[in-house]
């Protein structure tokens, strides 16, 4: 069996890691090839550097320093920020990413994830969603980085994720928006609704703010995954108490 | 130490060449069937899909890589080549190991692709897996396995075992990635890189 993965989320904008709240405001946090090696030896399964503003901006990520970050990278490493077309993925992947995560771009034009699975394969294509509850269903919204793009779309979440991955996407990362930055937990209801509609990995993302946290989601909504950023940047909590606790709760974690 | 790591299309192989740079190696990424035949050792990197790798070798390579008679190391999916055949896509392998690769079943309990870090179980001393020990944590990217037999040299569960580093001859295989599996994954490719060619 695997072990529960623990993905530590660099936010990153002009080069620098930041730290936001609700996704508004940010706080520069230090250089990302530096993060991802401490958190790469607190013992992080998996790295995801975001570009928060790439994709509101119309461009994709910096290749140079993605090829800075994974050079220096032994654990897997996956990108995101305004990949939208094939070409701009296979970069991506020849620059040293494992993954790419398509997240805006794809609610546009949902082909792109087949596209990429056709020729990367399944396991490279990550689709983020950032989804709330709004009049009593999840809905997902595109843009999110900045508060004048961030903009709601028709698709209900549940029948995205499902077409994402019937599109050949290799994993699911879903933001729950109404939790991100609040850190008191994330949003299990969301989440195991999630995870019965897919047969593909689910990751949690949003909401962490405590060791606990990462113990309730693994146990209560069975993700392989949870991703958190702010709450690793502050130092409020370390990689290592959240292993902790989730072996402590009897569930397989890599120490 | 040279190494020639071949070039199969699309695939996330930049971060092999990181890998190898970080050793220390001199490593080429090439898909010329000359420079690979000439190379003091090969690494078969995994790549999209077996169908498609397939494909990319009947330009020459695999003639190359059935003759290759130095250290060849297939990574992921350049593992699942190493067999005679594979579910995906239902395509000839390079037939280079006995047996089928097969499809993991996605069940509710278990997500496919296997994406994670799993332990390794030591099945067989084995240079390649030198200061390995049963229990380290290598991560896996895969929904095919290859089959538990007397090439198997250390297995990993998904669902049920599968082979997680094979051996034979002047053969190796590792279904995870060694150049993603922390210090793990770089003593499985120094240890590959030590091999007598």
């Amino acid at each position: 069996m695997p072990s529960k993965r623990i993905i530590a989320c660099l936010d990153v904008k002009a080069g620098r890691v930041v730290k936001g709240v609700r996704f508004e405001g940010h706080a520069d946090m230090g250089d990302p090839a530096e993060l991802a090696q401490r958190y790469r030896d607190e013992g992080a399964d998996e790295i995801v550097i975001y570009d928060i503003t790439a994709s509101a901006e119309r461009r994709t990520i910096d290749y140079d320093w993605l090829a800075r970050v994974a050079r220096v990278l032994d654990i897997p490493l996956a990108v995101a920020g305004g990949i939208r077309s094939c070409e701009q993925a296979i970069a991506c992947l020849e620059h040293g990413a494992d993954k790419v995560s398509i997240n805006s771009p794809a609610l546009e034009r949902p082909e792109l994830i087949s596209e990429i699975a056709a020729v990367a394969g399944s396991q490279c294509v990550v689709v983020g969603v950032d989804s709330r509850m709004i009049e009593g269903a999840w809905r997902t919204f595109q843009y999110t980085g900045a508060a004048n793009t961030i903009r709601r779309t028709p698709r209900l979440m549940l029948d995205w994720i499902v077409e994402a991955q019937e599109r050949g996407a290799g994993e699911i990362v879903l933001n729950c928006m109404d939790q991100d930055g609040v850190r008191g937990g994330y949003d299990i209801a969301q989440l195991q609704a999630a995870r019965e509609r897919l047969r593909i990995p689910l990751i949690a993302s949003g909401g962490a703010g405590a060791p606990s946290h990462f113990a309730d989601v693994f146990l209560q909504a069975d993700v392989s995954a949870a991703l958190a950023a702010g709450i690793f940047h502050s130092g409020a909590v370390s990689i290592g108490d959240v292993k902790r606790a989730v072996r402590g709760a009897g569930l397989e974690v890599r120490l | 130490m040279n190494v020639a790591v071949i070039k199969l299309g699309v695939g996330n192989t930049a971060s092999v060449m990181f890998a190898l740079e970080r050793l220390g190696a001199k490593a080429v990424l090439t898909d010329d069937p000359v420079r690979i035949a000439e190379a003091e050792r090969a690494i078969l990197p995994g790549v999209g899909a077996a169908a498609a790798a397939m494909r990319l070798l009947d330009g020459g390579l695999r003639e190359v890589l059935r003759n290759f008679s130095r250290p060849l190391l297939g990574v992921c999916l350049g593992q699942q080549l190493l067999y005679e055949y594979s579910q995906e896509g239902g395509v000839a392998g390079l037939g280079l190991l006995p047996g089928e690769v097969s499809a993991l079943e996605a069940t509710s309990q278990l997500p496919t692709p296997h994406m994670g870090w799993s332990a390794l179980r030591i099945e067989r001393e084995n240079v390649l897996l030198e200061g390995v020990n049963s229990g380290d944590y290598a991560y896996f990217v895969h929904s095919f396995v290859c089959p538990v037999d007397d090439a198997t040299v250390a297995t990993a569960d998904y669902g049920r075992a599968f082979s997680a580093a094979v051996a034979r001859g002047n053969l190796f295989g590792c279904q995870f990635h060694p150049e993603r599996s922390g210090a793990v994954g770089a003593r499985v490719l120094r240890n590959f890189m030590g091999l007598p060619c």
